[in-house]
């Protein structure tokens, strides 16, 4: 096995090789996405606890506090006592409530960030999921999620659970438009929506730097919007604390809050994967133009490293704006939306047709 | 026209430039961790000191010869709005005089009871009681918050009188 | 302005007859509810997101305090009105001091009068900071809560040197104030305005001016100048109303003819107003600390009196500025140790009805941002 951090192509086609030569193809295939879905299993559990850990932290330091520091070295353990508390607490169910789709919401809710998962490109060849339509997949799949946020207010038995996703059900449909054009913004740049292609044509500069001004208005236009797609502060509105309680979680209890809260996380994780995909370059590192020793020298980090450097420096941004501004309130959420964004993004999709065809960009 | 585009976007201009004077704010305090208030509680205890006015219980002065100065005159109890205090008094013999005098029994303070109003210190003629500074009030039993504030065996001080 | 209440239930009601049928129902906010702060219910009837009626339904932290104030004695009563709107304990102590001064006859000292009022004003900026770093909360920036709390810990520091308490203080007894300042009080405090100017105008960079926070408060909860003045409502709530209401000014008491400060009327009658009259407030606050504290006279902190207070028959009223609002104080006596009745009008009280009049037709968001503005604390509103 020639492993290398630089490049997993290698790597994956030799376990590939190796298993077809242990099993029958079919099997190997077989055993090959069981591989692939414990992986996912694993890495998505350790991603919804270091989220968890790291956004209470930044919170506490953006609040001039210290943040979790009992369990563990500066509090790292407290997410796993958390996971341990919850996993040990009853799940509760609330009188008269539809309990099938009670159970099921907090499943579906899941579902949709494991499927998108899958198309995120971590580094060169460590991609599950590869196809020419990968950025459309990500952008359709991971409006399931909503499903099981109507679900669950809906079953909840609960006023306050089911204002919160009426509330939910109308801003993810609306600011879905507005992250499907901004991605399309830099789509019309790249020609295609396989996201190696669209990683594979930023390697002489990020989209971001390359596509001119229409690019950078595309990029503020995606965190906005979808911040808000992921439910997260400012655009909280379906868990709205100070008016809902919880929102369309506040009769959820036990394993079944912390799937909520996972897909929450994930979600948040995706948003800013494909954010550092798109305009960021994914794994690649920063290049300018031909400048080789420059290229050469960002090449020593590897791609990975480049990579969660990236997301987390988006996470970071988007934690920013939640634990500064205000909420939202729902009318002037969907204003933001159908009056501002939509159409910015309508407009910017256009000059940057224009940009590309008088090849304006570098 | 034009106007209303141009109010169009200097609207999302202006609004874009609070935000960001918001962030500016939080985003100095982020990265100024000097500025943390903190306070790790049980591991400062060793450091954290009280204001030496800080009305925490009310405790019954002795000095080392294990006296104290208090008459059982009932001032405090009276002046208590919450009947926190109890003075249990007894008749003991002056050894000097021989005459019969009051003193306390049991002075029992119900600590669960008590707001900290400082009003008991104010009454006392003979200044027997004061506050002390400590916090830590948190107990398994109830019961343990009813306390006796003379020490067993400690006597009035001398020429203490109501 | 007067139409906008009258506009959105135009707009309402036609967006209702033309879309599908709907249904009212009602929503329990409370008595546990976040952003109710203690154990107000209120029943609403909603319609969708929009809020057709508000009744607050009180009682929950009802603790007799009036009851009790009939067997205390004067002294004891004090000590009772720290429970009440725990965020400005001292105005509620000093108003049952002033009724029973104005009973006795009796002129406090000078310095009493100074002290009294510096420690007013700090509890008003205490409970100012509190409300802010709500209001914020309640609005959904959690940061504010932190950053109000921070600079309501240096108040409480001072509090807690001098008064022994930090927050249920009862630092007032009739006749003047129960010990003399703290040595360290007029450094300790100076120390504060220096530190709360350089802190206060984050307060606007970060909320007041935030393009998100004006749009959920400008021209929401509109309360009109007639309707604050029926419904009783004072303090900063009934000033952003255009309400001139400030009883240091129209009744002063201790110091406050002494200094000079500013009525802040607003005629904005929105949460926005009421939200900038308190910020002003704020400032005017460290104005007249800074106009007092060089210059406490010397003298007894405390008048002579009596150790058992028994006032003349008859009736006294006193009315005080708190944070909220006026509050009144009413005793009657008939010549024993404790008052024969004692009446508190709470600000809170009268504040917390007019919520009725100014949700309707608003969304539950705004009911939020509503409640905050008028600056409840539930077991003033209770007692």
């Amino acid at each position: 096995m020639n492993f290398s951090i630089y490049d997993f192509t290698e790597f994956i086609r030799s376990i590939h090789f190796w298993l077809t030569g242990i099993f029958s193809p079919a099997l190997a295939d077989v055993i090959g996405l069981a591989i692939i879905g414990v992986c996912f299993l694993l890495f998505v559990t350790l991603l919804g606890l270091s989220l968890v850990y790291i956004e209470r932290k930044v919170a506490a330091f953006f609040q001039q506090r210290l943040g979790p520091m009992r369990v563990g070295f500066w509090g790292t353990a407290q997410t796993v006592a958390d996971i341990i508390k919850l996993i040990f607490k009853e799940p509760l169910v609330t009188k008269n409530s539809d309990k099938f789709l009670f159970n099921l919401a907090a499943f579906i809710v899941l579902i949709a960030p494991f499927m998108v998962i899958g198309a995120v490109p971590f580094a060169k060849g460590l991609h599950a999921l590869d196809f020419d339509i990968g950025l459309f997949y990500i952008t359709a799949v991971s409006s399931i999620g909503v499903t099981g946020i109507l679900l669950a207010g809906w079953s909840s038995n609960n006023k306050y659970s089911l204002i919160g996703a009426m509330r939910s059900g109308a801003q993810i449909v609306s600011y879905e438009l507005s992250v499907v054009l901004s991605l399309l913004t830099i789509v019309v740049l790249t020609g295609s929506l396989r996201l190696s292609e669209i990683i594979a044509s930023q390697s002489d500069g990020w989209w971001i730097f390359k596509g001119n001004i229409p690019a950078i208005i595309a990029f503020i236009i995606f965190i906005v919007a979808s911040t808000a797609e992921s439910n997260r502060g400012p655009f909280d509105l379906a868990e709205a604390e100070s008016e809902l309680t919880a929102g369309f979680h506040t009769e959820y209890s036990g394993i079944r809050f912390a799937f909520f809260f996972l897909a929450e996380y994930v979600n948040f994780f995706i948003i800013a994967a494909v954010g550092a995909t798109v305009f960021f370059g994914g794994w690649m590192p920063l290049h300018i133009g031909n400048i080789e020793f420059f290229n050469n020298a960002m090449d020593v980090i590897p791609p990975v490293i480049w990579f969660f450097g990236k997301v987390a420096a988006l996470l970071f941004l988007i934690m920013w704006f939640k634990w500064t501004f205000p909420r939202l309130r729902i009318d002037q959420l969907l204003t933001l939306e159908w009056k501002y964004l939509l159409p910015i993004s309508i407009v910017n999709i256009l000059l940057m047709s224009l940009v590309a065809l008088n090849g304006w960009h570098l | 026209m034009f106007k209303s585009i141009y109010k169009y976007l200097s609207d999302i201009f202006n609004g874009v430039k609070t935000l960001l004077t918001g962030m500016k704010i939080t985003g100095y305090y982020f990265f100024h961790p000097k500025e943390i208030i903190t306070q790790q509680y049980p591991e400062n205890r060793e450091t954290l000191k009280m204001f030496d006015m800080f009305r925490g219980e009310v405790v019954l002065i002795h000095d080392e010869n294990n006296e104290h100065r208090c008459t059982g005159c009932s001032a405090c109890e009276i002046a208590c709005p919450n009947g926190t205090i109890e003075i249990i008094s007894d008749k003991a013999i002056d050894p000097e005089t021989g005459k019969s005098k009051k003193v306390i029994d049991k002075f029992v303070y119900h600590l669960q009871m008590c707001t900290m109003c400082n009003l008991c210190i104010l009454a006392c003629p003979t200044d027997a009681i004061k506050m002390a500074q400590t916090f830590e009030h948190a107990v398994y039993d109830r019961s343990t918050l009813t306390k006796v504030l003379n020490k067993p065996g400690s006597k009035i001080m001398a020429g203490v009188k109501e | 302005m007067s139409n906008i209440f009258s506009l959105i239930s135009d707009k309402e009601k036609q967006s209702t007859s033309s879309a599908t049928e709907t249904q009212e129902y009602f929503v329990n906010m409370g008595p546990q509810h976040p952003s109710t702060h203690g154990v107000l219910r209120l029943l609403l009837t909603l319609d969708g997101e929009i809020i057709r009626k508000v009744e607050p339904h009180i009682g929950y932290i009802h603790r007799s305090i009036e009851k009790m104030c009939e067997k205390d004695s004067y002294q004891q009563i004090v000590h009772l009105t720290d429970r009440m709107d725990y965020l400005s304990c001292h105005i509620n102590n000093e108003a049952v001091c002033l009724a029973v001064e104005k009973g006795l006859q009796l002129e406090v000292p000078d310095r009493v009068k100074y002290i009294r009022t510096i420690i007013s004003e700090l509890t008003r900026l205490s409970s100012h900071q509190l409300w802010w770093g709500v209001m914020g909360m309640d609005l959904g920036a959690i940061t504010t809560f932190l950053y109000g709390f921070r600079d309501r810990e240096q108040i409480i520091d001072i509090f807690e040197e001098t008064c022994g308490a930090r927050l249920t203080m009862n630092y007032n007894v009739p006749g003047g104030v129960m010990f003399d300042i703290h040595p360290n009080f007029q450094k300790r405090t100076k120390d504060f305005l220096k530190y709360f100017k350089e802190k206060l105008p984050e307060y606007d960079e970060l909320l007041t001016g935030n393009v998100i926070f004006t749009e959920r408060t400008k021209d929401i909860g509109y309360l009109s100048k007639e309707d604050a003045i029926s419904y009783g409502v004072t303090g900063p709530s009934g000033r952003a109303s255009g309400f001139s209401c400030d009883v240091r000014k129209k009744d002063p008491y201790s110091a406050y003819d002494r200094v000079d400060f500013k009525e802040i009327i607003r005629t904005d009658c929105d949460s926005y107003g009421r939200y900038k009259v308190r910020i002003a407030e704020m400032y005017e606050s460290l104005h007249i600390i800074e106009q007092l504290i060089d210059n406490i006279p010397e003298g007894d902190f405390k008048a002579k009196t009596k150790a058992v207070i028994k006032l003349p028959p008859g009736e006294y009223y006193q009315r005080v500025e708190t944070a909220r609002g006026e509050l009144g104080v009413y005793i009657i006596s008939d010549n024993k140790k404790s008052p024969y009745r004692v009446k508190f009008r709470s600000p809170g009280f009268s504040n917390l009805f007019a919520l009725d009049t100014m949700a309707k037709g608003y969304k539950i968001a705004d009911l939020v941002a509503m409640m905050s503005t008028l600056d409840l604390v539930i077991p003033d509103i209770d007692r």
